[in-house]
């Protein structure tokens, strides 16, 4: 018997961490332009110590357009795994993820939604800056609703019903979507499109960022904070009461969380699909089922995941660069498929 | 002896000397009712029902599918509240007790624990202990003391490092036994846990939760279809039909031909075992 203790946690943490970090760097050195190792290190150490004069202009130019891309690339990845994990555990089901059950696509809506609206509520710019989210939050927070309702016979979820109904959710929302953008003029549709395949050239303006980190930080906590109780509604909602669990409760803390998460990451890159599925199981099979370890590492790892499939869309058709979302999907989709086969055989 | 070991022994001691008059279990007119949906009358699967057990008894609720033995047990949990009549557990409403609480004060073993995601056993009976854990529950140095224990009562210490699904059903049954005494509770409620089990394994499990009750003051309620297993291991007997609890007492009083004739639909004959307890064998053919 050796149950997780805190330094275990930390130290696969730091390892995690340091990995992420090492995929940053690289991330940072390949595109468009290239750079070396070297140059690179010295001049973030030139950043580090504030002596920002001294960098070259091509290094500038990476330091500020990469570097943000990348950061949101890492922060996208890492919300959507948090998200995909607690979706799997809260419905038992391993093949639960925001894209696959339709909350991309609720969240997608409700920015675009939020994007056509704002300009005719004239909003004090404070809040216009957090009413893209917003609306993706709400957008997410009902597909998941609608998503479990449709999910749910006779008192339980029943894991077929409820792909199928993410599916369904998913791909009548994406008709609004089209229908929605069909209405914009040519010139905005082809970003648009782009963004809802999963897109992370726009970087969020200042209001916005500082709305994406403390959104994260809190919903992150709070899921985290349900990890034990996470662990136990694997063996079901009943159990898990048993056990002491307050399961009403966890079940509307980590909806309205993983929906938060989902939502903020939609109204900066659109939907980038699959990571939320295929981290968290690459990440058990690592780390085993105990969220409490899961969960931090779900979180590199989906950063890690979307850093570099970025660095695949920004190289491999370079200097044009393809919808992250793409990516992810190219290489998602059989793995899903791969899954689904093995749970049914 | 740690801390918490030493709150539950002290626990254990002050419901041992409360227990010398008054019930540790009482379930007073307990009913329930469900209609499949607002226009139908609801349907009662579970009429007024009442039963009183003591600190390291055994109560088996027995009676044919359907008959309400699961809602019963369910009522009794907390977990669903009864439409009228209480469930009081040392003079404390079960549903109206704090889900940490109650985690603490009552264990349930389900018919089948179904895992998603595959654990070892130690794992699983440390989850025993979450209702006591702090915040973010790390398991303490005790935690671990306890759930060893646990596996050790129920000698299957041998499978801590075992996958959950790669033992046998009847050691998964002393796993998911473990886990619910790894909780320390009062009250050990178990549904159908001999399900599917081979009659040597059924006898060894009702050995053990005769043992566990006497030993840790337990007080057990089984769910059960073994008529022969409960008249041996049980002190009562609650037989239900139909959501009707037709007779509560020791087995010997219980177990009357013509009423089991009744309830089973089949034709059987009681006679008293070696024990002195009463032995059921069912004559083929129909009624």
């Amino acid at each position: 018997m050796r149950p997780l203790t805190v330094s275990r946690l930390l130290i696969q943490c730091l390892i995690l961490a340091i990995i992420l970090f090492c995929v940053m760097v690289l991330a940072l050195k390949f595109g468009a332009i290239h750079v070396s190792l070297y140059g690179l290190g010295r001049n973030l150490l030139r950043v580090f110590l504030g002596k920002t004069s001294d960098i070259a202009t091509e290094y500038s130019l990476i330091l500020n357009l990469r570097l943000p891309r990348i950061l949101l690339g890492a922060f996208v990845g890492a919300a959507l795994s948090i998200a995909g994990t607690s979706f799997q555990a809260l419905l038992r089901n391993p093949l639960a993820d925001p894209y696959v059950l339709g909350v991309s696509s609720g969240a997608a809506l409700g920015a675009i939604f939020a994007l056509l609206v704002e300009p005719h509520l004239a909003l004090p710019p404070e809040i216009a800056a957090v009413f893209t989210p917003l609306g993706a939050f709400l957008g997410a927070a009902i597909a998941i609703t609608s998503v479990y309702f449709l999910g749910r016979r006779d008192g339980r979820i029943d894991s077929s019903t409820l792909l199928l109904g993410g599916v369904i959710v998913a791909s009548l929302l994406y008709a609004v979507i089209i229908l929605l953008l069909t209405t914009l003029p040519s010139s905005n549709f082809r970003g648009m499109a782009y963004w809802l395949m999963g897109d992370l050239s726009g970087v969020p303006s200042r209001p916005l960022a500082w709305v994406l980190r403390i959104g994260f930080a809190v919903a992150a906590v709070v899921i985290y904070t349900t990890a034990s109780d996470l662990n136990l509604l694997l063996s079901g909602e009943k159990e898990a009461m048993h056990l002491g669990v307050d399961v009403r409760r966890v079940r509307i803390v980590v909806y309205l969380a993983a929906s938060a998460l989902t939502g903020l990451a939609v109204a900066v890159s659109g939907s980038i699909g699959y990571v939320g599925l295929l981290v968290p199981h690459v990440m058990r099979m690592i780390y085993g089922s105990d969220h409490r370890i899961l969960l931090p590492a779900a979180a590199f790892g989906g950063a890690i995941a979307v850093v570099f499939a970025d660095i695949l869309a920004r190289t491999i058709a370079a200097p044009s660069e393809l919808p992250v979302g793409a990516i992810t999907a190219i290489a998602g989709a059989p793995l899903f498929i791969y899954l689904l086969r093995r749970r049914f055989a | 002896m740690t801390s918490a070991v030493k709150s539950s022994a002290s626990r254990a001691t002050a419901e041992v000397t409360r227990n010398t008059n008054e019930p540790r279990l009482s379930v007073e007119q307990v009913s329930y009712a469900y209609a499949p949906n607002p226009q139908q009358a609801p349907v009662f699967t579970l009429e007024a029902t009442s039963f009183q057990a003591k600190a390291g008894e055994v109560v088996a609720v027995l009676g044919p599918n359907a008959s309400g033995k699961s809602t019963l047990l369910q009522i009794i949990s907390g977990a669903l509240p009864p439409l009228s009549g209480r469930v009081l557990l040392n003079g404390n409403v079960t549903h109206q007790l704090e889900p940490r609480t109650r985690g603490q004060r009552i264990a349930m073993v389900q018919q089948e624990s179904q895992l998603l995601f595959p654990s070892k056993a130690w794992e699983f009976v440390l989850q025993g202990r979450h209702p006591y854990g702090k915040s973010l529950r790390f398991e303490s140095d005790e935690d671990v003391t306890i759930a060893q224990n646990a596996l050790a009562q129920v000698g299957a210490e041998h499978l801590a490092d075992r996958w959950m699904d790669q033992i046998s059903g009847g050691e998964k049954q002393r796993v998911i036994l473990a886990r619910a005494l790894a909780q320390q509770p009062l009250l050990l409620l178990l549904d159908e846990p001999t399900l599917h089990l081979d009659i040597g394994a059924q006898v060894d499990l009702l050995e053990t939760l005769r043992r566990l009750a006497a030993e840790n003051r337990y007080t057990v309620v089984v769910v059960t279809h073994e008529l022969n297993l409960a008249g041996e291991y049980a002190e009562q007997v609650v037989l239900l039909q139909k959501g009707k609890a037709l007779r509560v007492g020791p087995p010997a009083s219980v177990y009357q031909r013509d009423l089991l004739e009744q309830v089973f639909q089949t034709q059987l004959t009681v006679e008293t075992g070696a024990s002195g307890r009463p032995r059921v064998s069912i004559l083929p053919g129909p009624q």
